[in-house]
């Protein structure tokens, strides 16, 4: 009795993270499944026919490559944005802070269905026309928030003592930047892009409402949510899964060693 | 999700000192809140503009300028159900989400020692699969022959005889959904706590149980408010669990607008509807906000 009511947190804890993984155990064993119906919910029999040809169904792929463009395109103006506004914010005085910190914060809090319907109000009375640009334009405006976020934490937890040390060593402002602060903050900044890219790249409601007859892979699954989801979409899930899991145990890998190192020194 | 995990390092460098003012400052603000400005803020105008229209006569779907408030008593009616629903469904998902999230952020802050970053990527690993597919999967473990299902019927407890197409699919989808966004702000929360506070409440004779609810729980409240917020929020507004785990008598307000902006393209109503939701977010959340005590936290 003592022994569980020691460890009882730490049983409930890895309940807790099995329960997050279940359903992706579902996506993964349900991408080997050769359904009986056109419904891929319940398990038949085994089969490779999604992975082996994993384009085979029309849509499938087209939609997957379209949702990886707008993603890259999003996250890069994005990110670019999102860091000028943190150095702004951490290294300048300005008027309007309060203003700024609003105008950040509001779209973490907005719900998105709101966020996507007051831009479809917006391009309908402009008459701009719905396609793969409004929906880059909504995701750039979403995602800033988070690189915002992101990329201050990591300023405001920068040791201010490393610049300063590089300027008593006769260091001009621009090779401080480029030697000191910006290598400092870009894991930060590659951190901030990694999470807007999966943002972008996962986003349905808020794209669902700009994209006129533009199929981003999330609007696909969407769409064949009703008559069956193909047993590929699950095969494409599962790698994009794996890839980003690979990239962040890969980065948290790294800044391990790293750490490693340093204190070897 | 990432972003409300602090960085790592508990001795937090001192404060920048010299803060330049100059032009640049301004530069470096202007192309990002002019974007947030046009695509964020100026269609919270339009969108309550829109919500005024009233239709062109002799033209059916389209619409024009106008002071129709009446839109709003209209659209209200209609589906105050729906917002009744939202805010009910939303709220328990929040509660159940703070009760499963509390002892996995809790034991990552104290007790995962050398595994704490890698427990952490593991709560925002689910997030890497589609956010869709995931809720899609959750048809496959609650279906009415799985063993979810047949366990609960065979304990009477499910006044339905089914999970699927029911209130409880829809709470449940929620639930698991917006997890991590209740696990990161608490665990930023609890990994803030100085271990020695605790340690001197057990050293001054308070019972395990009492030290927690005098001092873990007081100073982890910060981050149940903003744990809280960030699980409710998006799912008062969510309708894609209501979707694909409900049925028709388990829509929320999320369905309602979609429908009314795409299907029907009446926008009148489905901008009054999306405009009273985000009304009546803003107010729930400064009521709770000061009633917590936590205004600082915005």
């Amino acid at each position: 009795m003592r022994w569980l009511r020691k460890r009882l947190v730490g049983i409930i804890a890895v309940l807790v993270l099995v329960y997050l993984f279940i359903p992706i155990a579902v996506i993964m064993v349900l991408s080997f499944n050769n359904p009986a119906g056109k419904y891929n919910l319940s398990w038949n029999e085994f089969s490779l026919a999604a992975w082996t040809n994993i384009c085979g169904v029309p849509g499938v792929c087209s939609s997957f490559v379209t949702s990886i463009e707008i993603g890259i395109i999003s996250t890069i103006f994005a990110t670019i944005l999102g860091t000028m506004i943190s150095f702004a914010l951490v290294r300048y005085r300005f008027r309007g802070r309060s203003t700024t910190n609003l105008l950040i914060f509001l779209p973490m809090a907005t719900p998105e269905v709101v966020m996507g319907a007051s831009l479809l109000a917006l391009f309908l009375n402009l008459r701009f026309p719905l396609g793969q640009l409004t929906v880059t334009i909504a995701h750039i405006m979403f995602i800033i928030s988070f690189v915002v976020v992101t990329v201050k934490a990591r300023l405001q937890g920068m040791d201010p003592r490393l610049e300063e040390a590089a300027r008593d060593l006769y260091a001009n402002p621009r090779a401080v930047f480029r030697y000191v602060t910006f290598p400092l903050v870009l894991p930060g900044i590659l951190g901030a892009a990694l999470l807007g890219f999966s943002l972008s790249f996962d986003d349905f409601i808020i794209s669902f409402f700009n994209a006129g007859t533009l199929v981003t892979f999330p609007i696909y699954i969407w769409g064949a949510a009703q008559r069956g989801i193909p047993v590929q979409v699950n095969a494409l899930a599962t790698i994009v899964f794996l890839v980003a899991l690979v990239i962040v145990l890969s980065g948290q890998l790294l800044s391990y060693r790293r750490r490693k190192a340093l204190e070897a020194r | 999700m990432v972003a409300v995990v602090p960085a790592r390092g508990g001795q937090a460098a001192p404060q920048q000192v010299a803060q330049r003012s100059s032009r640049t400052g301004y530069l470096l603000l202007f192309p990002g809140l002019a974007w947030l400005a046009v695509f964020f803020a100026i269609p919270f105008v339009t969108l309550f503009l829109t919500s005024l229209q009233q239709p062109i006569p002799g033209k059916s779907g389209k619409y024009q300028f106008g002071l129709e408030f009446g839109n709003y008593a209209t659209a209200l009616s209609e589906y105050w159900e729906l917002y009744l629903r939202s805010f009910v469904y939303a709220g328990i998902a929040t509660v159940l989400a703070l009760a499963i999230a509390y002892p996995l952020a809790y034991f990552i802050a104290f007790r995962a020692g050398q595994w704490r970053s890698l427990m952490l990527v593991l709560v925002i690993a689910p997030s890497f699969a589609s956010f869709l597919l995931r809720t899609y999967a959750w048809k496959t473990i609650l279906a009415d022959e799985g063993w979810i299902t047949s366990t609960l019927n065979a304990l009477h407890l499910l006044p339905e005889g089914r999970i699927l197409n029911t209130g409880i699919a829809v709470v449940a989808g929620l639930t698991y959904n917006f997890l991590p966004f209740m696990i990161l702000p608490l665990y930023a929360a609890l990994e803030k706590i100085d271990p020695r506070l605790i340690e001197a409440a057990g050293d001054l004779y308070a019972s395990p149980q009492t030290a927690f609810r005098k001092v873990t729980w007081p100073l982890s409240l910060p981050g149940v408010v903003a744990g809280t917020l960030l699980t409710f929020i998006p799912a008062a507004g969510d309708y894609i669990n209501a979707a694909l785990l409900g049925s028709t008598g388990n829509r929320m307000i999320g369905n309602a607008i979609q429908i009314n902006f795409i299907q029907f393209r009446d926008y009148p109503t489905a901008s009054a509807l999306s405009f009273m939701l985000m009304a009546a977010i803003l107010v729930l959340v400064f009521t709770y906000i000061r009633r917590a005590g936590t205004e600082d936290l915005l």
